[in-house]
């Protein structure tokens, strides 16, 4: 059985499993919760002078018929007073003492300010600090949040203040909405920052009212542009997360944020360096229960796999990821159609033709329009069986429904593997190009 | 009767499948995969681009949907309640072979249909609207008229087809009410005749004129004669359908109380006050015999008794047809063979039957029913319903027009519904032997297509020649 206890830059939690700062871990009363549905720690939602918000705050992207594929917030810190959040952190400390607990901060950019706030957030039992330079709305038109994660020199001044009086780990909290992350988390490190969280929510509008021309989310006939996370955001983060992971530069414990919305995503975020991983979307999605299978479902993973501890595989994918220039121009791939399974959809052919190189071929090398044309002036009617002596039942796709890849043209895009419904249907299979091995920069170089 | 339901067959007759609600048809048509040169739409008769429509009706384009639909087949409303999609779009579904539902592509086409015709949309080539529609300046078309015998389904769609591209169609039927079978012989669960009737008016929108009248020989009383419409008209559809059932042949059945099964359909959808036996014997193994059967349960008949003279297995019904009566409670009999119609006081009190057996296949590939000697039996009943089969009545097509004729049917080239007579198309029931309204469309939109190409080759040749 699996080992998912996590010691993540010094702070100790049953797993790698962290509800992000956001609406789940608004209050005591929601973090106990949470812990009792098995989370492994929360960084709670961010403390500072308490804000007014709006009405109405979220905004979704629905994608296929399945709801909130992304999620957007103009949601802002907390509005609730500093003391009344951190006599609840007292309490939530005192009942799960071996659960995590972060604080979340953001006030004003005065030196006085930050260590007051650093002071009393550890004073209430804190396990560690995450500081949010990242919320890119609202917060930020006033100085704070992203408007701080954006300026490496803010960054790292403010975390230099924190780490003055800090006691427990100081998390810097990244911003997404930025041309090189790395310069951040740069600038975080030399302020003396102990870990990165990454990342924040990236800067959206996610749709506008075709009736009322609106923007979503409606607050009274305007909008602004808010925070956008939930699935998908993932690959943006997994990204940013592994050029900051990589740089030799930053070298900080990494926790895993943008998408994660179960275990399997947990251990692409963890297979990229990150220490823990911090879910909201989904657990505003679904509630807390999903961080049951989060947990099962690694475990399982990992026993699979013969990993007794995250540490075990941790980063095992970052060499992985290399330039494109270090790529080998002669690895050859080619598609091939297991015609037993093919059910006679032809998306590959189509994806081919129109969004590849015409290499998937139907009916010799007849194009798309003449195979269409053909069906619609066909003389089909309708079997009865009275009259006709066949019954009409699906049997095996006809052969001519079942394309041909001309491997000899195929480029090995991954286009109709892509597209195809059907679970190992096309297979993309390596072939020999008689060739060793070469990458542009040898090619160029030699 | 007008296109407003009968309200007691509202009560009677609910919907045999439910509408979908806007969600779930979003949810379904997500779950098409929009296969290219989709089998579903090369299995649709009138090859409907069923992926667009799908496709339309998930991105919200509702109006867009329903035109691609009536785009291909203009009674796109009672195809998706009639149309046998089983052996049809839905039969030909690729998710059948991905051991998934095929997408439930008749209830997608329904919701669009009703869509359209619940905002009272209008087709873009419609009367007044750009592109087609009152008899152009010059070229061929406005010259060409053309005549659509029979007010059915064939008929409807031949001339919606014509009229978009600008011909003058007048369609001919004798009944009080247009649309043929679609009005008056569909079982009302699955299409009322107000909405065959709102099909009809959108046919009528597009400018094609209506005349009830009979058309025939001059040996027919107040029948226009059929020179009189050669003269009057350059071409002509035929889409008049079957004739009358076929009769039982045995004595007692013309005894009050024996109604055939398209008579007691029609009956009762348009006459509010029709009512039926308490104990009724259907017989014939049809899917109009399983319709009659099923609406006499739902009028309210205590025991429904279907008799066929093979079994299960040779009856020519569609499987969902069967399971579906099986589930009204009407009670199937098989290997009998009615010989009299028993009588009493001049009413039908009972059928005699006698028992069959199954002999060796005919040339149909079906076995024959053979009389078991001395196996007669007598069953009660106060209301008997034959539904053996439209018969076919075309003879005085063959005598005055020169039409050939085979097996009854009229013979035409299926790519162009054209019959051995260069001035009459054909299509529907009288040319296919009696399938689907589906087929009847496709039938009448090929056929106009050709008198287009026909009336333009024509023109042409009048110009060049």
């Amino acid at each position: 059985m699996a080992d998912l206890t996590t010691n993540f830059a010094g702070i100790r939690c049953p797993n790698p499993f962290w509800l992000a700062s956001g609406p789940p871990t608004n209050c005591g009363e929601q973090v106990m919760r949470a812990f009792d549905a098995g989370w492994g720690g929360a960084v709670w939602k961010t403390i500072g002078e308490p804000i007014v918000n709006v009405s109405s705050r979220y905004s979704s992207v629905d994608w296929n018929g399945q709801r909130m594929m992304g999620l957007n917030n103009i949601e802002l810190i907390t509005d609730r007073p500093i003391e009344v959040n951190l006599r609840e952190i007292a309490e939530v400390k005192k009942r799960y003492p071996k659960h995590a607990v972060i604080a979340s901060l953001m006030v004003d950019s005065k030196r006085e300010v930050w260590h007051d706030i650093v002071k009393r957030s550890e004073d209430a039992g804190a396990d560690g600090l995450e500081l949010n330079f990242g919320c890119p709305h609202g917060m930020s038109e006033r100085g704070m949040g992203s408007a701080v994660g954006q300026v490496p020199e803010y960054a790292c001044m403010i975390t230099e203040w924190v780490k003055e009086v800090a006691r427990t780990p100081v998390l810097i909290k990244l911003t997404p909405n930025i041309t090189d992350i790395r310069a951040v988390a740069r600038a975080s490190r030399r302020g003396g920052a102990d870990a990165l969280s990454a990342i924040n929510t990236i800067n959206s509008i996610t749709g506008i009212d075709l009736d009322t021309f609106t923007p979503r989310p409606n607050v009274g006939g305007y909008s602004a542009h808010g925070g956008y996370c939930g699935p998908a955001v993932k690959p943006i983060a997994l990204h940013l997360v592994q050029q900051i992971a990589s740089d030799p530069e930053v070298g900080l414990p990494i926790s895993g944020i943008g998408g994660v919305s179960g275990w399997r995503d947990a251990a692409e975020f963890i297979l990229l360096g990150c220490g823990t991983v911090q879910v909201c979307t989904a657990a505003m999605h679904y509630g807390y229960r999903i961080v049951e299978d989060m947990a099962d479902g690694l475990s399982n993973w990992m026993d699979e796999k013969g990993f007794r501890t995250i540490e075990d595989f941790r980063g095992l994918s970052l060499p992985k990821v290399t330039e494109w220039k270090h790529l080998d121009l002669n690895y050859k791939i080619v598609a091939r159609i297991n015609r037993d399974t093919c059910i006679g959809c032809d998306l590959c052919y189509i994806a081919c033709w129109d969004g590849a190189h015409q290499c998937i071929h139907l009916d010799g090398h007849a194009l798309p329009a003449a195979i269409e044309a053909r069906s619609r002036a066909s003389v089909t009617t309708t079997p009865i069986a009275k009259l006709d002596s066949v019954q009409a039942t699906i049997g095996a796709t006809p052969p001519a429904r079942i394309p041909r890849v001309d491997e000899d043209e195929c480029v090995g895009c991954n286009l109709c593997w892509l597209v195809c419904p059907v679970e190992n249907c096309i297979t993309m299979e390596q072939v020999d190009a008689g060739r060793p091995p070469e990458s542009w920069e040898q090619r160029t170089h030699a | 009767m007008s296109s407003q339901p009968i309200p007691q067959n509202l009560e009677r007759f609910p919907d045999l499948h439910p509408a979908l609600d806007s969600q779930s048809a979003v949810a379904e048509a997500n779950r098409c995969l929009f296969c290219f040169d989709a089998p579903c739409a090369a299995a649709c008769p009138t090859h409907i681009d069923v992926p667009r429509f799908i496709k339309k009706i998930g991105s919200g384009n509702l109006r867009g949907s329903a035109l691609t639909i009536l785009d291909a087949n203009i009674l796109g409303l009672s195809c998706s309640r009639v149309c046998p999609v089983d052996v049809l779009c839905e039969g030909s579904c690729v998710m059948h072979r991905y051991n998934k539902k095929p997408i439930e592509i008749g209830r997608l086409q329904r919701y669009a249909m009703d869509h359209f015709y619940a905002n009272q949309e209008t087709l873009p080539y419609g009367r007044g609207s750009v592109g087609v529609s009152e008899p152009r300046p010059s070229g061929s078309g406005p010259t060409h008229r053309v005549a659509c015998l029979g007010g059915g389904p064939a008929s409807l769609a031949c001339a919606a087809e014509l009229r978009r591209h600008g011909y003058p169609v007048t369609i001919f039927d004798n009944r009080p009410l247009p649309g043929g079978l679609n009005t008056y012989g569909v079982a009302e669960y699955k299409l009322r005749a107000s909405d065959s009737l709102r099909e009809v008016e959108l046919v009528r929108s597009l400018g094609v004129e209506f005349r009830q009248a009979e058309v025939g020989g001059s040996d027919v009383p107040n029948a226009v004669p059929l020179e009189d419409l050669e003269r009057e008209f350059s071409f002509i559809f035929l889409g008049v359908g079957l004739g009358a059932m076929e009769r039982l042949g045995i004595p007692g059945e013309h005894l009050r109380g024996v109604i055939d099964a398209l008579r007691f359909i029609e009956r009762y959808k348009t006459s509010p006050d029709f009512a039926v036996g308490r104990c009724v014997v259907v017989i014939g193994g049809g899917n109009t015999a399983i319709d009659a059967a099923n609406a006499a349960r739902r009028l309210g008949a205590e025991e429904v008794h279907l008799f066929y003279r093979r079994t299960e297995k040779e009856m020519p019904a569609f499987s969902f047809e069967y399971d579906h009566s099986k589930i009204e409670g009407v009670r199937f009999h098989w290997l009998a063979q009615p010989v009299e119609v028993v009588e009493q006081d001049g009413r039908a009190v009972g059928v005699k039957f006698v028992e069959t057996r199954l002999g060796q296949p005919d040339a149909t590939g079906r076995r024959n029913a053979i009389p078991v000697e001395g196996s007669h039996f007598e069953y009660a009943c106060d209301m008997v319903i034959p539904a053996l089969g439209q018969s076919r009545f075309m003879g005085m097509l063959h005598s005055t027009c020169g039409i050939e004729l085979k097996g009854g049917s009229i013979v035409v080239d299926r790519p162009t519904g054209r019959t051995t007579n260069p001035k009459y198309y054909a299509g529907g029931d009288c040319v296919n032997g009696g399938r689907e309204v589906v087929d009847a469309v496709a039938d009448g939109k090929r056929a106009a297509l050709a008198i287009v190409g026909q009336a333009v080759a024509a023109a042409s040749e009048a110009t060049h020649g």
